[in-house]
């Protein structure tokens, strides 16, 4: 057992000391966020370039309903024809004019609205204004009918149904929305994991067999050792890699939203102040709340430990196929036809979560794939923040794990033959044969 | 015990193919043993077993008494005929990563390399990358990292392919020393040579058969056809080359002489002694060459493979 360790620590510290992952390891959040701050710097000019819209109302009603904004001003033309008023906005280089013919009837004023401009105007600009005109002709109707607006807005009744389970946990619609977003990242974390770090496995199996050293290895260690190191050094690189990702991504963040001033959320146009319109309206002060709670109301402690034990299940079962397909080739052009089959079950398990356990989390197609080995620790990740009975979990964790010691099993008989077999490339029958050896 | 590692009746297959048949070989303590045999005969699956790289279908090993253990690894040093290193790793690191696995401690891993690379004259490379030393020196590591443990038992396969005349003298003293200090060799090679120069006892395998083995001594007796080279001169060379071809087999010799002697290789049969030979020759001239063929283990290796 002294020998695992040691070789976890060559592996660790290989990949560690490694020039290109000190490199990746570096560069990689920098340039994420450099990305991330040039799109919203660049959002951001955008969106302060102020913009100058001419209203021609002709019939006199529509006008006050227009208030100027940040990015926004609004210019009422008065007394003036539709081609001079065309003529003016062409020239001040106005970002365009909104045309108000004059009818008797007021469905008719709506339906004749016009806007004139140089480009085609942006579409959450329109329907801005389609749903301020709107608001407002429709007011006017109701009053034109001998409708008290007032009565109608102090009528106006809100549903929020509220969601309870038998034993007592409340939930809301915000909650799913929580709970399927850490779902997700959970399932998806995995996903990219089990890619980067099973592809680097392979590669320093097929390193070992390319520079011949494997003899030399094997005479003093079991194959099964070596493999093991090998999953375990290199995923230990890996976790490494993530978590000085996240800090110097966090870091990298603060410090260039602080010193150029780049806010990341307001990164389009109009979320900003539909936020700030939001905050002020007390309904959705209280779904902000609801998101608060549901943040709390997840089964957090559940959801760790799951985490926890599906992330290392899964990862291992993928990790130890990769290392066998490594053991299998001479070289990585060969892999792809090993890696296939292994892709395609992880990119199913990956759309199921996405497509099924957001239409229905406890519904026949995730349950059942949230017990079948190869998908189970995506989707099953993605399934527990919705409440996952404790029977079915363990249940899938068994499965796992059983799944897990037969494939190790199976992936280092097929390391222990592969390693010491070079020249041509094996097909699936002889790789079957290898474990009879 | 006399003897270090006895093989008995090991068999290998894999699939339809069978690597060993029945092979057994007995390896004496303290002696050089050549395992030899044309390419894909079973060597390197014998000396994988050995190395516990491969386990085998039938039979058993037994090292210094017991059947095969794992702790056995420490007792045995191993350099395979495919040997590489960690390209990117720094010889130093490398050597201590290796003899570690073998189960020294680091400071102790550490007081033998230092000894070991000054010793083949290699101190300045332990910060080196392997990929900047060239195939002869890489050798040098490996075999550095195979006998640093003072394995009892050291297997090398192919060992001085990719040396220099020099240093592949280095390398044979430096085995024949192990050899003196207890150590066990198991040496493959298809360099007859070498053979001749190192090994006690020999083992050949073909086909998966062991077809020979023994002491290279009794193996060369065994092989031996009873033909003496022999150098004469005399008057008339034609009339005794006549007279001996009616005797004996008589064949022509390849060695140089001086001068315008009658060269020939002079086959006796199994009731005559050379000594009659050698006074029926002193009586038709003067001799100057009377050697008895020894045969080679170069012959011996072909003849026994073509027996088969």
């Amino acid at each position: 057992m002294n020998h695992l360790s040691l070789i976890i620590e060559r592996e660790y510290l290989t990949k560690v000391k490694n020039k290109s992952f000190i490199v990746m390891t570096i560069l990689s959040p920098i340039i994420m966020i450099a990305l991330i701050a040039v799109v919203a710097y660049l959002s951001q000019i955008n969106n302060n370039k102020e913009r100058t819209i001419s209203i021609l109302d002709e019939s006199g009603i529509l006008k006050s309903s227009f208030t100027d904004t940040e990015s926004i001003k609004y210019n009422i033309l008065e007394n003036i024809s539709l081609e001079d008023a065309k003529k003016n906005v062409n020239e001040n280089e106005e970002y365009g004019l909104l045309y108000i013919e004059n009818f008797n009837n007021i469905n008719e004023i709506g339906e004749h609205i016009k806007f004139y401009s140089e480009d085609s105007p942006s579409l959450t600009l329109m329907s801005d204004l389609e749903s301020k005109l709107e608001k407002k002709l429709t007011d006017l109707k109701l009053e034109f009918e001998g409708v008290d607006i007032e009565k109608i807005k102090a009528s106006r009744i809100r549903v929020n149904i509220a969601q309870e389970s038998f034993i007592g946990e409340k939930t809301s619609k915000i909650d799913s929305v929580v709970k399927l977003i850490f779902g997700g990242l959970a399932g998806y974390l995995l996903f990219m994991f089990i890619i980067i770090y099973g592809n680097m496995i392979m590669r320093s199996v097929i390193e070992e067999k390319t520079s011949r050293i494997i003899e030399i290895i094997i005479s003093s260690v079991k194959p099964i050792q070596l493999m093991l190191g090998k999953i375990i050094g290199t995923s230990l690189a890996g976790i490494t890699q993530f978590v000085i990702w996240i800090i110097l991504g966090g870091v990298l963040m603060t410090l260039v939203s602080f010193v150029f001033g780049i806010d990341f959320a307001q990164s389009s146009t109009g979320q900003q102040e539909l936020l700030n319109q939001a905050m002020q309206n007390p309904d959705v002060n209280m779904e902000i709340q609801n998101v608060i709670t549901a943040f709390y109301n997840l089964p957090i402690t559940n959801l760790i430990v799951a985490f926890i034990l599906f992330f290392i299940g899964g990862y291992l079962l993928y990790s130890s196929l990769y290392a066998a397909i490594g053991a299998a080739v001479d070289n990585e052009t060969d892999t792809q036809q090993f890696l296939l089959p292994i892709l395609m079950p992880l990119i199913l398990a990956v759309y199921i979560g996405i497509f099924t356990v957001i239409e229905d989390p406890h519904g026949t197609v995730s349950t059942v794939f949230s017990f079948i080995p190869l998908t189970s620790p995506v989707v099953m990740l993605m399934r527990i923040p919705f409440g996952v009975p404790i029977w079915q979990q363990i249940l899938s964790l068994s499965l796992l794990i059983g799944t897990f010691i037969f494939t190790v099993w199976f992936a280092a008989k097929i390391y222990r033959v592969g390693i010491l077999m070079y020249g041509k490339k094996p097909t699936y029958k002889e790789l079957l044969k290898w474990i009879k050896y | 015990m006399n003897n270090l590692l006895e093989a008995h009746a090991v068999s290998k297959n894999f699939g339809d193919f069978t690597a060993l048949n029945k092979v057994s070989i007995s390896v004496p303590k303290g002696s050089i043993f050549g395992l030899l045999g044309p390419n894909g005969a079973g060597k390197t699956t014998l000396i994988r077993i050995i190395n516990q790289i491969t386990m085998p279908d039938e039979g058993q090993v037994i090292l210094d008494g017991e059947p095969l253990q794992a702790h056995h690894i420490r007792d045995i040093g191993y350099l395979p005929e495919e040997r590489g290193l960690y390209k990117s790793m720094k010889v130093g690191e490398q050597a201590m990563y290796l003899a570690r696995l073998k189960g020294l401690s680091k400071s102790e891993a550490k007081t033998r390399l230092k000894y070991w690379f000054e010793r083949l004259e290699i101190g300045d490379w332990w910060d080196k990358k392997i990929q900047e030393l060239s195939k002869g020196m890489a050798q040098k590591i490996q075999f550095i990292v195979t006998v640093l443990h003072e394995p009892k038992l050291l297997i090398f396969d192919e060992p001085f392919s990719g040396f220099d005349p020099i240093n592949a003298n280095l390398i044979k003293d430096e085995i024949l020393r192990l050899r003196d200090d207890g150590a066990t060799v198991i040496f493959s090679t298809h360099r007859m040579e070498s053979v001749e120069e190192l090994c006690d006892q020999i083992a050949l395998i073909h086909e998966s058969n062991k077809i020979l083995d023994g002491k290279l001594i009794d193996i060369k007796k065994q092989f031996k056809t009873n033909t003496f080279e022999i150098g004469i001169r005399t008057s008339n060379s034609s009339l005794l080359e006549k007279e001996l071809s009616q005797e004996f087999k008589v064949s022509p010799a390849n060695f140089k002489t001086l001068g315008d002697a009658l060269t020939l290789n002079v086959k006796l049969s199994e009731n005559d002694l050379p000594n009659d030979l050698l006074s029926y020759l002193t009586s038709k001239g003067e001799v100057s060459h009377f050697v008895e063929l020894i045969p080679s283990a170069n012959d011996i290796f072909i003849q026994a493979v073509k027996n088969n």
